[in-house]
């Protein structure tokens, strides 16, 4: 892609014009998930287990049918086998086959005329079910005798003889390890453990379905990707993907946490079987209970560092879990760990092993904040020990263009060292701390993602645009799309409206995740724009009777190239549409594409906390984020996602972790006792914001929303270990946590 | 589930002695629709007690205040009557929720909840402040300590109402305070607490003492206050004080703290909230 493009001056691309669909939310008008009603629609609700692990003997639910008003009920037989392994995994995790895997497992579903008989009639149901011993922890699933959550889902690599837990294994790195670590002046090696986290979206998960009788289905719901949620449904309910279309309401938030489905394909069955309309709406209990959360994990990492703090090898083994399903999060974990660094010689080995917990689904960097969390965590220990600097010892470790990465790919331009330099120079860095408090800083790295992407752009004969996408809006994309297109176009943001289209109106999107949308969907908005400025171009060619190539597009006009095209004044978009229905018809432009080229974007954190000596009470103090955004769109909009993923990340660092019990049921499935942080515990969170370009997007965008949870961990646990004059090795940081180690025990 | 509003507190109390099934009062029900809501409990008969004539008032009575049964939390934070006697117990009641909550909730729905964590009861412990019960049997007053029997038991009999609490005459040179742990700064539940109400002589000796503990047994707990009385709240007295808060402790293991942290951090607070109490008294800002 031409720099020049990057270079560009912009006229609309870095302004923060009001959001679109601001008042619709703060008037109360935007229809969410639960907001969306049907004549004659009937209310489900979901009969879920209360055992951790155990077979299903029989169910019972002829007292159920037969009470007034109940007019479905389904349970894990009335869907049909499927042979794609990855949808029939999400198809059980939506309803329980023949043993349960977790506490709050669906084994069947009411749909009933009103929300009290629903839940009367699941009272109604009678369950027998066969305990089974039960294991809710990754390194008791790991050990040979540990109770089996799934036979033979092991992958062929993984070495025979550890448990049937163990269903993957992967390594990543380079070099010769052994002679790193004898080149290190200090060589230490940490355990580390992290809680489970839940995404904590306000929201709900919630859908409403309606099954027609000639199978043909409408199905709207809250999600992150609702041509995914068609491909899943359409594949467990047995139809085809044309008779199934989804709608995506507006999202409270999913945080990748609504990239799959757990409500959909149970609505739509009921749906099909009363022949009416379900609105299936999941309570917080059963959000937290159902839902994915992350994986959690247990990590060994080792770093060798010469005495003016050159990192001469690491090597880490980490162990996730992602609940009673196998999952792929370990390879993410395992390639991003080490990726901020130019490392001689690096290892990470990864595990993977069944537990019995919900199945664990995408949180903003799904893997990375994990092994990012011991690496940096690490590192400052080593900082501390051999009496470091850690900025610039991050400095004189830190990938560059051309570093071979950790993962194996050769890094173009990056910003890992712009932002530790942004850091750096930060008046942050240099504050003075009073008593009891500590600062701690890290870095962390995310991929980013293209995909699957397709886009229409329509002129409209007044002289506006109107763009059609189909990823939901999450982070304020249509906002930014609508930026990049009247950036393009050259006709003011406020003549744009972007629209996020159902499964019928266009081609497949991959899911709002892997911060993609900004990226990808502003590419195929921008390259739509450009197909619809050749059309206005060749018509104002026509009107002009010369040549279509001898026309360019400049300022919102088409005006002659050069001297010897002829001499017109410029007809601008307004001008061409309002022409268009006698120059051609309709003007519209679009794109299709499986985008590549997204840039990696890397954060440091700078965290001040202030703890309670004498109750392990922490408070963060001050809070300062520094990202490479390649290009901020919307910079209020980039701010948001720096400081939304800072926040929760401060969470996961403190206070939010899955704890079940002895019994395996989860102790805490309620915002009480899962502690995101609410809004005195936090202070303002700074940022700065630096740009360099990506080379893969016309304006240089990388995605921003996913970096940013990354380094919290290490960031607060550097802070509070620091604060403590002792080093923490768990996540969450909970108090009596803290106690433990100031006490030394 | 039938709803009735009460014109009185003697029918409150037989509509709710004669409900064969489960009854509840609902006062805020910051407690009851919450846990109506979330299916812990589905009771046959609920009866509103905010129409009782002078439920919602605060009333100065015997040198002390009546606050009645349903006066939010909010309304006693705008009382200068007792928030001045009383800071403790005003401090207490309105760490609860959120300035939402507190508009709708009650000490006393806090003290009938029976939770070992409500943040209204260890104030009102230490100001040995009592309660009026309306009940088919008639009327008694009983010490709030008396009410608590574990977690989300009374011992309130069927039909009995809670009708007003009564905090009593403030000594001179006395005051109060309450501290509780939260791993947040709000909206939570205490994981350990102490309120601390005590009075001085004029040459600032501690003449006299009341030591509650919230969160750290069953029901909240009495703490030996004579280790502070008699004493200037010097180191000695205040880590003694600590040793005793300690010593009653007898908490639960759980997903909010251990009882290891429990039981430390609830000596801390003691010694914490006396400090308080103290330089209160003193008139110390
Ligand atoms: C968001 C939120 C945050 C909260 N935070 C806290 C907190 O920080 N600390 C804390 O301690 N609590 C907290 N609570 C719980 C609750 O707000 C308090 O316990 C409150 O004081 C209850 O008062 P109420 O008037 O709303 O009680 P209600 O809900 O009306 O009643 C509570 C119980 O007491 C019974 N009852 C009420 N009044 C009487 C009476 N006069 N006689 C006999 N029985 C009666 C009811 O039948 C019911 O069983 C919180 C609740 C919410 C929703």
């Amino acid at each position: 892609m031409a720099l020049d493009d990057q270079k560009r001056a912009f006229k609309y691309v870095g302004t923060t014009p009001n959001r679109p669909d601001g008042v619709d939310k703060v008037t109360g008008k935007a229809q969410y998930g639960a907001d969306i009603t049907a004549p004659g629609m009937l209310m489900g609700a979901v009969l879920r287990s209360p055992h951790p692990h155990a077979r299903i003997v029989s169910i019972d639910t002829s007292a159920a049918e037969a009470m007034p008003g109940v007019r479905a009920v389904v349970t894990g037989k009335d869907f049909p086998a499927v042979e794609d392994q990855g949808f029939a995994d999400i198809g059980e995790t939506c309803m329980a086959r023949d043993k349960v895997l977790y506490d709050g497992h669906p084994v069947a579903a009411i749909a009933a005329t009103t929300p009290a008989i629903a839940k009367a009639a699941i009272r109604a149901i009678k369950v027998e079910y066969a305990p089974l011993p039960h294991v809710t922890d990754v390194d008791e699933a790991m050990l040979p005798d540990a109770p089996v959550v799934l036979e033979g889902r092991a992958l062929e690599h993984v070495p025979a003889g550890m448990s049937q837990n163990v269903t993957n294994t992967c390594e990543f790195g380079h070099g010769d390890l052994e002679a790193g670590f004898t080149k290190a002046d200090l060589i230490l090696e940490r355990s580390f453990k992290v809680g489970a986290a839940h995404q904590g979206y306000i929201e709900p998960n919630a859908c409403m379905a309606s099954y027609a009788a000639d199978g043909r289905a409408d199905l709207y719901c809250c999600t992150q990707g609702h041509f995914f949620v068609r491909a899943v449904c359409s594949a467990l309910m047995g139809m085809e993907a044309s008779q199934l279309r989804v709608t995506a309401s507006e999202i409270g938030g999913g945080f990748g946490g609504k990239t799959t489905v757990f409500v959909e394909p149970v609505a739509l069955m009921l749906s099909k079987k009363s022949g009416r309309p379900v609105k299936l709406v999941m309570t917080r209990d059963e959000v937290f209970k159902a839902t994915g959360p992350t994986v959690h994990a247990s990590v060994d990492c080792k770093i060798g560092m010469t005495k003016d703090g050159r990192i001469t090898a690491g090597d880490m083994t980490l162990r996730y879990s992602g609940g009673a399903w196998p999952s792929g999060t370990i390879e993410m974990g395992a390639q991003a760990g080490f990726a901020a660094y130019d490392m001689p010689a690096v290892r990470t080995l990864g595990w993977t092993a069944l537990t019995n917990r919900p199945k664990e689904i995408s949180y903003r960097a799904p893997g990375a904040p994990q092994a990012v969390y011991a690496v940096e965590s690490l590192i400052d220990e080593m900082c501390q020990q051999l009496g470091l600097d850690p900025v610039e010892t991050r400095l004189k470790n830190a990938a560059r263009k051309g570093t071979l990465s950790s993962y194996g790919v050769t890094f173009d331009d990056i910003g890992m060292v712009a932002t530790l330099e942004a850091a750096k120079a930060h008046p942050h860095w240099s504050a003075p701390l009073g008593p009891n408090q500590g600062r701690g800083i890290a870095a962390g790295f995310w991929f980013n993602f293209g995909g699957n992407t397709c886009v229409s752009l329509n002129i409209n004969a007044d002289g506006t645009a109107s763009v059609t996408e189909g990823n939901p809006d999450i982070g304020g994309s249509r906002a930014s799309i609508s930026l990049m297109a009247a950036e393009e176009l050259g006709i003011p943001y406020d003549n744009i409206r972007t629209i996020v289209a159902d499964t019928a109106s266009l081609g497949y999107n991959d899911n709002t995740d892997g911060s993609r949308v900004t990226f990808a969907v502003g590419l195929a908005t921008i390259k739509a724009a450009r197909a619809a400025i050749k059309v206005m171009c060749d018509r104002a060619a026509a009107m002009w009777g010369i040549d279509a190539e001898a026309v360019e597009w400049i300022d919102g006009a088409a005006v002659p190239a050069g001297p010897n095209a002829g001499k017109f004044p410029p007809m601008s978009l307004a001008e061409i549409a309002a022409m268009s229905f006698q120059t051609g018809g309709p003007i519209a432009g679009h794109h299709e594409v499986n985008v590549d080229g997204a840039g990696v974007s890397f954060g440091v954190h700078i965290c001040d906390v202030e703890v309670d000596p004498e109750t392990g009470h922490t408070l963060v103090t001050r809070y300062t984020v520094a990202q490479d955004a390649g290009k901020a769109v919307h910079p209020t909009y980039v701010e948001g996602q720096m400081q939304g993923g800072a926040v929760q990340g401060i969470g996961w660092a403190l206070n939010e972790e899955y704890i079940y019990g002895r019994d395996g049921r989860l102790q805490n499935a309620g915002f009480l006792d899962y502690r995101i942080p609410v809004a005195s515990d936090l202070p303002k969170i700074d940022t700065v914001i630096l740009e360099i370009p990506n080379p893969g997007h016309p304006y240089g965008v990388r995605g921003v929303g996913e970096t940013p949870i990354v380094p919290p961990l290490a960031a607060v646990t550097n802070a509070v270990s620091r604060a403590i004059g002792k080093r923490m090795y768990q996540v969450p940081m909970s108090p009596p946590r803290i106690m433990t180690t100031i006490k030394g025990k | 589930m039938r709803y009735m509003t009460a014109e009185t507190a003697e029918a409150a109390s037989s509509a709710l002695a004669a409900e064969p099934g489960l009854a509840r009062v609902l006062a805020g029900g910051t407690d009851l629709l919450v846990q109506l809501k979330a299916g812990m409990i589905r009771p046959d008969l609920v009866v509103d007690i905010k129409k009782i004539p002078g439920i919602r008032e605060i009333t100065a009575e015997n040198g002390g205040w009546r606050i009645g049964a349903a006066v939010a939390n909010a309304e006693l934070k705008e009382h200068p009557g007792v928030k001045a006697d009383w800071p403790g117990v005003v401090e207490g009641a309105n760490l609860i929720g959120s300035t939402q909550v507190q508009g709708r909730c009650t000490m006393a729905g806090n003290l009938c909840n029976g939770s070992p964590a409500a943040d209204a009861v260890p104030g009102l412990v230490a100001a040995d402040a009592s309660v009026t019960v309306v009940g088919p049997s008639g009327t008694r007053v009983v010490k709030v300590a008396d009410i608590p029997a574990g977690p989300g038991r009374t011992t309130l009999a069927k039909g009995e109402i809670v009708t007003a609490i009564h905090l009593p005459a403030k000594a001179a040179r006395s005051s109060d305070a309450y501290l509780r742990f939260i791993p947040r700064t709000e909206m939570d539940i205490a994981v350990a607490a102490a309120a601390v109400s005590l009075t001085l002589s004029e040459d600032g000796t501690i003449t006299a003492a009341r030591v509650a503990l919230g969160a750290v047994a069953p029901k909240v707990v009495l703490a030996d206050a004579s280790t502070i009385i008699g004493t200037k709240l010097d180191d000695a007295a205040l880590a003694a004080l600590a040793k005793a808060a300690e010593a009653v402790c007898n908490p639960i293991d759980d997903k909010r703290g251990t009882i290891e942290f429990r039981t430390s951090t609830a000596g801390v607070l003691a010694r914490r909230a006396a400090v308080i109490a103290y330089n209160r008294a003193k008139g110390v800002k």
